[in-house]
């Protein structure tokens, strides 16, 4: 299936504002764990990892890292 | 009797290839008599084969290593003679259980159907294992053991291998016509040929403290995610016999590995989750850092690289001393074909696909798990956190709840060993696949399907008789499974069997062709294929 990407939602601005009200007062870190949370109840419904890897893409595009993960290379 | 293998100092002896006149020559030399090490000797001997086992020490593995041995595993300590030890001894386990804070959010049962005979796994320290099977190995006579005879020299030239030996009593060489070289993760051999292990080390520190008391926790592993006892990190905690108990306790990067390790330091740890009067003894205390690499290939010319040497994992799903007993009883059979003149040389590049591809499963899945236990990055963290709050309520997220993904046999689905099925087939026993066990009736005894597999190739078949195998080298035996025998008719589940159906199980007891019907001549082709002349 493809990701869909035309209007999908009835009621837009209801969904925005919904949105943004979860977020109220929460500093970053709450709101982070919001996010996650709510990521991971969405990706659960849609269920079909191949829609889910499309719209990783689609967030993920143009953005250049510029951290660094807490991993390090070896060579034994 | 009672025997403590931790303790045990084995005798150097010299040996006359020290003061020959001439290199002797040995057509397979294993260096380290790690559980790799020795299970690849002992089953080279098996198949007949002489070997020559190096080891730089003089005693077996000590403190805090391998513990969670699995199924498969136990499968193929079986075979080489030695499985019922293991089994005794161990502590015999199947059920995990996962907690947040003090809630418990998950638990996984790692064998729920019944009809094997070996458990999912047991737990039993490394030295106990590398024990029994050295007793094993000493029983064989064609294994020679080299105690204090450290390889320093490798070069490879003209169809030999020449290995440099260090001894108490200075240095001597020999020749090999191959090399296995099990010798742990730091791998001289490896550096000796230039070659390197890579991969990525995560950053995290863990305080593994082996201690001895009563307790009666059930023989289960428990993993707590942020702990009362110890919160903001995770706790790990097994059952090994002789009332001893495992527990991981995860420290973060910035702890003093060696302040860590000092009993004031470790003893209110091990405190805070028993209880301020518990009683209990220190057995031995390490702190760990944990990486998961490989070298790129796994077969150089005639010297090949099996076990940590070639491969290393954290340990969270058990996957690195399970991984390379795979690994041995891999390169074991082919080998041993090769030096029989029975297969051409170039089966052991089968070996470095084979366990190559799976090297990389097992690498995925604990690359996977550490990445849930010690984020990597904020989101990481975040997700984490989330995914645990959920599993308490939402069933989806107990699935991702991931403390670590316990060792499964490999299946070499896209093995060239393979002959693909024509034939029409369900089940999971698909060509690449480890043969499954079954419960059979024989001579109104109960037994094993395993257990009558045995090792070299052979074919099971399922019928009311007994086919005449096609003349073959290396020879086939039959095993023929009638329905009197199945009587539960479970390995007719699990092979997807109807009268006639046959398969061909490779000496490590892996699938490498069936159909519906016995048929002598494609078994002649699917021997071929199996054994490289294909
Ligand atoms: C804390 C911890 C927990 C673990 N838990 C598990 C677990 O539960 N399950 C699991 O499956 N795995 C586990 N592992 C991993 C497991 O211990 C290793 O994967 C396993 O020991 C690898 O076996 P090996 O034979 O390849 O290497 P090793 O056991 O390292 O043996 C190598 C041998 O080679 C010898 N040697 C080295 N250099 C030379 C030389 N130059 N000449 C001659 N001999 C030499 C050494 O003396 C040694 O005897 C754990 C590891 C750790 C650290």
């Amino acid at each position: 299936m493809m990701l869909n990407t035309e209007p999908n939602i009835a009621a837009p601005d209801d969904f925005y504002e919904a949105l943004l009200a979860i977020h109220q007062d929460l500093t970053p870190e709450q709101s982070r764990a919001v996010d996650a949370r709510l990521i991971l109840l969405l990706c659960n419904h849609i269920g079909d990892l191949d829609v889910l890897r499309q719209a990783m893409a689609r967030a993920r595009e143009g953005i250049e890292p510029a951290g660094r993960d807490a991993i390090i290379a070896i060579q034994a | 009797m009672h025997v403590d293998y931790q303790s045990l100092r084995f005798e150097y002896r010299r040996s006359p290839d020290q003061s020959a006149a001439q290199m002797a020559h040995h057509p397979v030399v294993v260096v380290g008599a790690g559980p790799v090490g020795l299970a690849t000797a002992i089953d080279l001997a098996q198949s007949g084969q002489r070997v020559l086992l190096l080891d730089d020490d003089r005693c077996l593995s000590h403190g805090s290593r391998a513990i969670c041995f699995a199924k498969r595993t136990l499968e193929i300590f079986d075979r080489l003679g030695c499985g019922d030890r293991m089994v005794e001894k161990g502590i015999t386990w199947k059920l995990g259980r996962v907690f947040h804070r003090d809630e418990p959010v998950y638990s996984f049962d790692l064998l729920p159907e019944g009809g094997h005979r070996r458990p999912a796994f047991i737990n039993l320290q490394q030295y106990y294992v590398e024990g029994f099977l050295l007793d094993r190995a000493r029983s064989l006579p064609e294994i020679e053991i080299r105690w204090d005879n450290r390889v320093s020299g490798i070069v490879q030239s003209a169809g030999k291998v020449e290995l440099t030996v260090e001894t108490p009593e200075g240095e001597y060489r020999l020749l090999a016509d191959y090399v296995v070289a099990a010798d742990g993760a730091r791998s001289p051999i490896r550096k000796a040929l230039g070659l390197e292990s890579k991969g990525r080390s995560f950053r995290d520190r863990f305080l593994i403290a082996d201690v001895r008391m009563k307790a009666d926790f059930p023989a289960e592993r428990w993993f707590w995610f942020d702990p009362p006892f110890h919160p903001n990190q995770s706790v790990l905690l097994h059952s090994q016999p002789d009332g001893v108990w495992r527990i991981d306790f995860q420290l973060g990067w910035d702890a003093d590995p060696v302040a860590e390790r000092a009993p004031e330091r470790v003893i209110p740890r091990v405190r805070a989750l028993l209880g301020q009067e518990a009683e209990f003894e220190l057995e031995w205390v390490s702190v760990y850092t944990f990486s998961c690499l490989r070298m790129e290939r796994f077969r150089h010319g005639r010297v090949i690289f099996a076990g940590d040497a070639a491969h290393g994992v954290s340990p969270f799903g058990a996957r690195g001393a399970n991984g390379g007993i795979q690994d041995a009883e891999n390169i074991a059979w082919k080998l041993a074909l090769v030096l029989r003149g029975e297969a051409p040389d170039s089966l052991l590049d089968s070996y470095d696909m084979e366990r190559a591809a799976a090297a990389d499963e097992n690498i995925l899945n604990s690359t996977r798990s550490t990445d849930f236990i010690t984020p990597k990055n904020e989101a990481s963290r975040a997700f984490r956190d989330a995914t645990l709050d959920l599993a308490k309520d939402c069933a989806f997220a107990r699935r991702l709840v991931n403390s670590g993904r316990l060792s499964m046999p490999s299946t070499y689905r896209d093995s060239p060993l393979n002959t693909p099925d024509a034939d029409t087939f369900s089940g999971a026993v698909v060509p690449g696949a480890p043969a499954l066990d079954a419960p059979l009736m024989v001579d109104g005894a109960s037994d094993w399907l395993l257990r009558r597999l045995g090792g070299g190739f052979t074919l099971l078949h399922f019928a009311e008789e007994a086919p005449v195998p096609p003349d073959t080298v290396p020879p086939i035996r039959v095993v023929t499974v009638t329905s009197a025998e199945d009587a539960e008719g479970i390995a007719a589940r699990r092979y997807d069997t109807q009268p006639g159906t046959t398969y061909l199980i490779r000496p490590d007891q892996h699938v490498c062709a069936r159909w519906r019907r016995f048929d002598p001549d494609a078994v002649r082709v699917a021997l071929d294929r199996a054994t490289g002349r294909g």
